[in-house]
Formats: C-alpha cells, sequence, structure tokens
C-alpha cells in the first residue's frame, strides 16, 4: 500500500519536472516582447472597460495610447482630464484639456403632455418597437420608453421613472461613455457639456416635423416658433428641420430663452429659484 | 425506363396549419359606398416614394394622375374619386408610420373618358409585350398580395435572365382572408385574361395558377374556364402556410428552389398574385388604372363580415361601418391577414393597394401570452418553411451578433411568423428576427456603398 504512495509521488514529480524544463524553453523561445507601459497605463485607466473610448477595452485603449505619437481624438470620457493628464505624464506627451460631458434626454414627452394613443405589447425593445411603426403615441420622434438605454448604461446612470415613463439620467453616475446614445434607436440622448453643479439647459425635444403637427402630437414639443432665438444674446440657438437647439459652448445658462419659449420645451436643471418679479416660471419635470 | 417522381401538392419543409375561419367565403363583393373625403398615401408600393401632381384646389377626376413615380422602381398613384384637393398633409398610415397623402373632398363620381366602364368582358389582346409593361406602369400596378411591389419592374425581365412559367398566386393562405377567394369565383375570366396579358408580355407559354383546396368552387370554376386558355393550368394544394409566400409557391408548383439570396427570376419563374392578374386585365382591356380593390372585412365580433370592392383612400372607419359597426369588444385591428398583417394605430387610417383584408380581433384573442424560456423543442426549427434555425437568429438579434446572425441567413427569412405562432413557450422570434434581418439588411447596404 505505502509503496503504491511512493511511486505515485515519484513519478508525478518527476512529470511535474520533466513539465518544468519543457515550458521553461518554450516561455523563452515564444517569449512576446510587450512595451511594460502598457501595464502601468492600465493600471492608470478606471478599468470601466465601457468602450467609451472607441476601444474595445481599457487595455486595447492603453495599446493605443502608448502606441500613439500624439493623444489627437485619444480620451478616456471615464477618467477624464486628470486621468489623461496622468498617463501624458508617464508616457511624456501632453494632453489636451477636455471638459467632462454628461448624457442628456431630448424628450419631455410625459403622458400629461402626449397622449398615449395605441398599445404596445410586443417585446420590451425601444429598437424593436421602433422598427414596428411611431410608437404608443402620435409622436414619431419621442422616446419609447422601454429602456433600451438603462440596459446599455454599465454604470447604473439611468433609470426609468414609473411616473414620466421618460429615462433620468443620474449625473453623479454619468460618466459620458455614449453608450446610451448608440443604444436609442431615435438618438434622443446628446451628450452636452457639464457645468458646475450639474446646471442644464438644453431642448428636451426631437420632433422634427412641422409645428402644426409636433404640438398636435406633444403639447411639449418645439414648435420652431424662434423665441428662444432672438432673445439669445450669445448665438447659442440655431434651428434646423423645425427645432431649436442650444450650443452648449456658447450657452451662458443665462436662462432667458427658458423663460421665452412658448411650448416650455426648453427646460433648466438645478438652478436656484427665480427671482419673484420674474413672472413666468420655470416647470421642472423629472427632477 | 423512366423514373416518375411523386409530384407533391404541397411545400417539402415547414409550415404550419392554423385555423382557417374564412368567415366570409360565401359572401360576394359588394361596392362601398364612396365616403365623403379620401386620403390617398404617395406611397403605396415598395420603392421610391411617388411625387405629387396636383395641389391644393384643384379638381381631379376618378382614375385620374395624381403623383407620378418616382424612378424605376415606383409607382404612379391616380384618384380613386373625383372632387377637389383639399390638401397635402402627413397621416399616420396602414404601416404605422407618418407619411404624405393627398386628401381629395369627393364631389359626384366622373371618371376620366378613356376609362371603359361597361361590364363587357374583353379578351382579345392587341397591345404589344412592351406597350403591357409601358399600361402595367401607367396604371400603377403593384403587387396586390400584400407586398406592393411594382408589377412592371416584375415584368422587365433583364436581358441575361429568361422567364419560362408564370406562377399565379391564388393561395390565400392566411387566415380569415377572402378577398382573392371571391375575386376568382366572380371575375374568374377577366383573370384567365389577365394572365394571358402576363403570358404575353413575359413571352412565356405556360401559367400555372395554385389554389388551396381549401377553396374547391374557385378551381372548379377556374378549372373550367381554363379549359378555353392554352398554357394555363390551374393546381389544387395541399393547405398550409405559408403557401402563398412567393419561394414555397414556386417550390410547389415547379419543384425548383429560389437559392438563398436570388429571386424568383433566376429560377426562370415570375409570380403574380391573382389580383394582380385581374388588375392588369382592367389596365390593359378598360384602361382602368388602380383605384379600388376588393378588401376583407372580417372578425369574429362583426356583425356583417364581408367582402368589399373599395376604392383606395377610403377610411377603414368606413369599411367596418359598412360590415356592421365596430363591436365593443374588439382589442386589435389588424390590416393583411393575422400571420402577416400589421395592427392599425386607428381606423382613421385609409385603405391603400397592399390592404388585402381587415380583420378585427377581440381584446381576448389579441392578447400575448406570457413568454417564458426557451425549452429547447426546436418546433420552430421545424415550422420555419425557410429552412432557418429561428431560435438561434432570435437570440443572436437579442445580443446584438449580427456578423453571426449574418452568416445564419437571417435575410432570407419571410417573416411568415410560423416560428412565434408554433412556440409553446410564447417567445416573441420574430420581433427578435426583424430587428436581426434589419440591421443586418442595413450592414450589407453600408458595406455595399464603401
Amino acid at each position: 500500500m505505502s509503496s503504491t504512495i511512493i511511486v505515485t509521488i515519484i513519478s508525478l514529480s518527476l512529470l511535474a519536472a520533466v513539465s518544468a524544463v519543457i515550458l521553461y524553453f518554450v516561455a523563452q523561445k515564444f517569449h512576446v516582447n510587450e512595451d511594460p507601459r502598457i501595464d502601468d497605463v492600465q493600471a492608470a485607466l478606471p478599468a470601466a472597460n465601457c468602450g467609451g473610448c472607441g476601444f474595445a477595452g481599457c487595455r486595447n485603449f492603453a495599446e493605443a495610447l502608448v502606441a500613439a505619437e500624439t493623444f489627437d481624438g485619444l480620451n478616456c470620457p471615464v477618467g477624464g482630464s486628470e486621468v489623461m493628464k496622468l498617463i501624458a505624464g508617464m508616457l511624456g506627451k501632453a494632453a489636451d484639456e477636455t471638459e467632462p460631458l454628461t448624457a442628456v434626454l431630448l424628450c419631455n414627452g410625459t403622458p400629461e403632455f402626449r397622449p398615449r394613443t395605441t398599445r404596445y405589447d410586443g417585446v420590451e425593445s425601444c429598437r424593436i418597437q421602433h422598427n414596428l411603426y411611431i410608437g404608443e403615441t402620435n409622436c414619431s420622434y419621442g422616446c419609447l420608453g422601454n429602456g433600451d438605454c438603462v440596459k446599455a448604461c454599465k454604470f447604473g446612470a439611468i433609470k426609468i421613472d414609473n411616473s414620466t415613463k421618460l429615462p433620468v439620467i443620474d449625473d453623479s453616475k454619468c460618466v459620458a461613455c455614449g453608450a446610451c446614445v448608440k443604444s436609442c434607436p431615435r438618438n434622443l440622448i446628446e451628450l452636452r457639456k457639464k457645468e458646475k453643479k450639474d446646471r442644464k439647459i438644453y431642448v428636451a425635444c426631437s420632433n422634427c416635423d412641422k409645428g402644426a403637427i409636433a404640438i398636435k402630437a406633444c403639447k411639449a414639443a418645439c414648435i420652431a416658433c424662434s423665441k428662444c432665438l432672438k432673445v439669445c444674446e450669445f448665438g447659442a440657438i440655431t434651428i434646423e428641420k423645425n427645432l431649436a437647439h442650444i450650443d452648449a459652448k456658447k450657452c451662458k445658462l443665462c436662462r432667458k430663452c427658458v423663460a421665452e419659449c412658448s411650448t416650455k420645451s426648453i427646460l433648466e436643471f438645478n438652478f436656484p429659484p427665480r427671482k419673484p418679479k420674474v413672472e413666468t416660471e420655470s416647470i421642472t419635470i423629472n427632477g | 425506363m423512366m423514373i416518375r417522381y411523386k409530384t407533391s401538392n404541397t411545400f417539402p419543409k415547414g409550415g404550419i396549419h392554423p385555423p382557417e375561419y374564412k368567415l366570409t367565403q360565401n359572401v360576394p363583393i359588394k361596392p362601398l359606398p364612396i365616403p365623403k373625403s379620401v386620403m390617398i398615401p404617395i406611397s403605396q408600393h415598395i420603392g421610391a416614394v411617388a411625387a405629387p401632381v396636383v395641389a391644393k384646389g384643384d379638381y381631379v377626376k376618378t382614375g385620374q394622375l395624381i403623383a407620378s413615380a418616382n424612378g424605376f422602381v415606383s409607382s404612379n398613384i391616380h384618384s380613386s374619386v373625383s372632387g377637389i384637393v383639399s390638401k397635402i398633409d402627413t397621416i399616420i398610415d396602414a404601416s404605422g408610420y407618418r407619411q404624405n397623402a393627398i386628401f381629395i373632398d369627393v364631389q359626384g363620381d366622373e371618371w376620366v373618358d378613356s376609362i371603359d366602364r361597361s361590364a363587357d368582358v374583353i379578351s382579345k389582346i392587341e397591345l404589344a409585350p412592351e406597350q403591357i409593361i409601358e399600361k402595367c406602369k401607367e396604371s400603377g400596378i403593384v403587387g396586390l398580395g400584400g407586398a406592393t411591389f411594382p408589377s412592371h419592374v416584375k415584368l422587365a425581365v433583364p436581358k441575361d435572365k429568361k422567364c419560362n412559367t408564370i406562377i399565379i398566386n391564388g393561395v390565400e393562405c392566411e387566415p380569415y382572408l377572402t378577398s382573392d377567394h371571391r375575386l376568382m369565383l366572380e371575375k374568374g375570366e377577366e383573370i384567365l385574361i389577365g394572365i394571358a396579358i402576363l403570358m404575353k408580355a413575359l413571352d412565356v407559354e405556360k401559367a400555372m395558377v395554385g389554389i388551396e383546396s381549401n377553396k374547391p368552387d374557385a378551381v372548379e370554376h377556374l378549372k373550367e374556364l381554363a379549359k378555353r386558355f392554352p398554357g394555363i393550368s390551374i393546381h389544387s394544394l395541399t393547405v398550409k402556410y405559408p403557401q402563398g409566400a412567393e419561394k414555397q409557391l414556386i417550390k410547389t408548383l415547379t419543384g425548383r428552389e429560389v437559392p438563398s439570396g436570388k429571386l424568383p427570376i433566376d429560377v426562370n419563374a415570375v409570380v403574380h398574385n391573382v389580383a394582380t392578374a385581374y388588375a392588369v386585365y382592367e389596365a390593359v382591356q378598360k384602361n382602368k388604372p388602380l383605384i379600388e380593390r376588393v378588401v376583407t372585412v372580417t372578425g369574429k365580433s362583426l356583425p356583417a363580415p364581408g367582402n368589399y370592392l373599395v376604392r383606395i383612400g377610403s377610411p377603414v372607419s368606413s369599411l367596418i361601418e359598412a360590415a356592421g359597426g365596430l363591436p365593443d369588444d374588439t382589442g386589435k385591428i389588424v390590416s393583411g391577414g393575422p400571420m402577416m398583417g400589421k395592427a392599425l394605430q386607428n381606423t382613421g387610417v385609409p385603405a391603400s393597394k397592399g390592404m388585402s383584408g381587415i380583420v378585427l380581433f377581440r381584446a381576448s384573442e389579441s392578447t400575448r401570452v406570457e413568454k417564458i424560456a426557451c425549452i429547447r423543442c426546436a418546433k420552430c426549427v421545424t415550422a420555419c418553411p425557410m429552412n432557418l434555425e429561428p431560435h438561434l437568429l432570435a437570440t443572436l438579434s437579442m445580443k446584438a451578433m449580427f456578423e453571426r446572425a449574418e452568416d445564419e441567413k437571417v435575410t432570407d427569412c419571410i417573416e411568415c411568423g410560423s416560428c412565434s405562432y408554433t412556440c409553446p413557450a410564447g417567445r416573441p422570434s420574430l420581433d427578435y428576427i426583424r430587428l436581426g434581418k434589419s440591421t443586418v439588411m442595413k450592414m450589407i447596404r453600408e458595406r455595399n456603398i464603401k
């Protein structure tokens, strides 16, 4: 009995020793010279593997950063300027200053503004519903509310509000990776410049129909009346395809357009209450 | 020694047997009264949207061209009524999307003079093949089986290809629908002349009409009439859905299989619907453009289901009104058959060239069953008439693995819905497959541009 154990131990040990020698030479022969900096850069990245940089994951991005001559067009939205500067220092290159971004939903079609005309009972997927027909309301541009963006967000920053049936984006969690932007079949999510105290002003509508049709489908639709365009002192507002758009780079957050908007389709968030002498009151929906 | 193969009279693989519910098969076609106003969508066909040639305030006669074809794969649209064009505006049509339509307020019923409105059957074909194709193009004839592909495109066979058999689709395999059935019974002779016209246009000697055996009266009637038409044969086929699908019907009747990604013309066949043959007859012999079609209005709760000859652009509500009014328990209104049709947004949508039926479902019939996990029974694989693996394609689409879905031939799916119908787990496979198919089609288009 004991001899069996001894024979087993000796034979297995021999096998292990021989394998170790073979593996040692194989490892020498097939050794891949990898830049050690790749590991360092990868360690500096946030390891979110979100794909926001356009690469498959943080490792691929690290390889690209090490191989790149300049950092033009390379940016980690999760880490932002801070991480990029750190990596630039490690690699002896210069990183551009990038502005942090945040995602906003360009639709405010709550059931109150946008009555439901049909009932969809198919698969819970915006993409599939979008392929089938214009959706449960008469607006062919608005949010379908099936939560493709919720599923796409790896940071848990989006959830559907049960009362408005619209996704709500949590600014503190959003890293602007752009996964939700790609997931939305109606292109309703825009990455905008992140302002101090998460202040935001934007046109929460994507309806490109003429005003009369848009307003019939949704009371909160932009009807391209160009009132906001006239009141803006900074030339931040443009109107294209029957739809106003505020350029976040030019906008100084003066809130004049919000007060002027005839359909209340321009929303403001995280501002202090207005002074009482201003008669028009702002509407705050979904937060 | 000659080997005789047993000629099967249905396609070999897949298919399902949904309950037929042909409630209206004995109800004769009745013309629907002309509504007070019509909305004629400018895109009722596959291909480029037609361009309106009338403006607000114009007076148009019945049969007058109001929107002209925009390119080769496109189709003319004619006014189905006489009256004043009140506006050109967007509507939500039967497809569920917003598009432009020409609104006409009806005034009397004054037809364009060149249209022969007599009931005489003209059997002598005087036009030359090119003239026939031109006439089909002018008259805005599209495939009336539901796909609405412009017919003149199918008739203009490329030079390197040759058609030797015309297949006429009188299968009507969708449950509930009886519009083609009634048309074959009531306009049998006209349909056969229409087929003869198509044969002349394509220069072929042989035409095969496929009719499912649940319409024995239509088979007998056409067989009797076909004795006078050389080259046209009538075939009674075993009932099975989706026999009326182009590729399945070709396989059934000729034994030829259309290869993946190819068209029927690649196996020397061209398929037209019986209703299209009738429309071709009217266009060529009577000079009448496609301005009306037979629509079956049916449903178990509907007081008086029937088959109606409808002017294109009449609102669906007027059809339901004629059939006894909307029952209170209606849950879903489907345009087309219950298998491949599309639920309507509202009853205000206009009847279009591709609308073969309006089926009203009770709320209890129209709810989806709760879906559970796939139980791996492979019933969908057995049911798929295209030899695909629906469960796999659905999963690939769900997981966004579109390259793999392309390799698995998702683009061959004919969207017949047999997989979803047969699934004991209630899985909406077709919903996912459609998404995969459209995404892969888009990928292929983008690749071709590059």
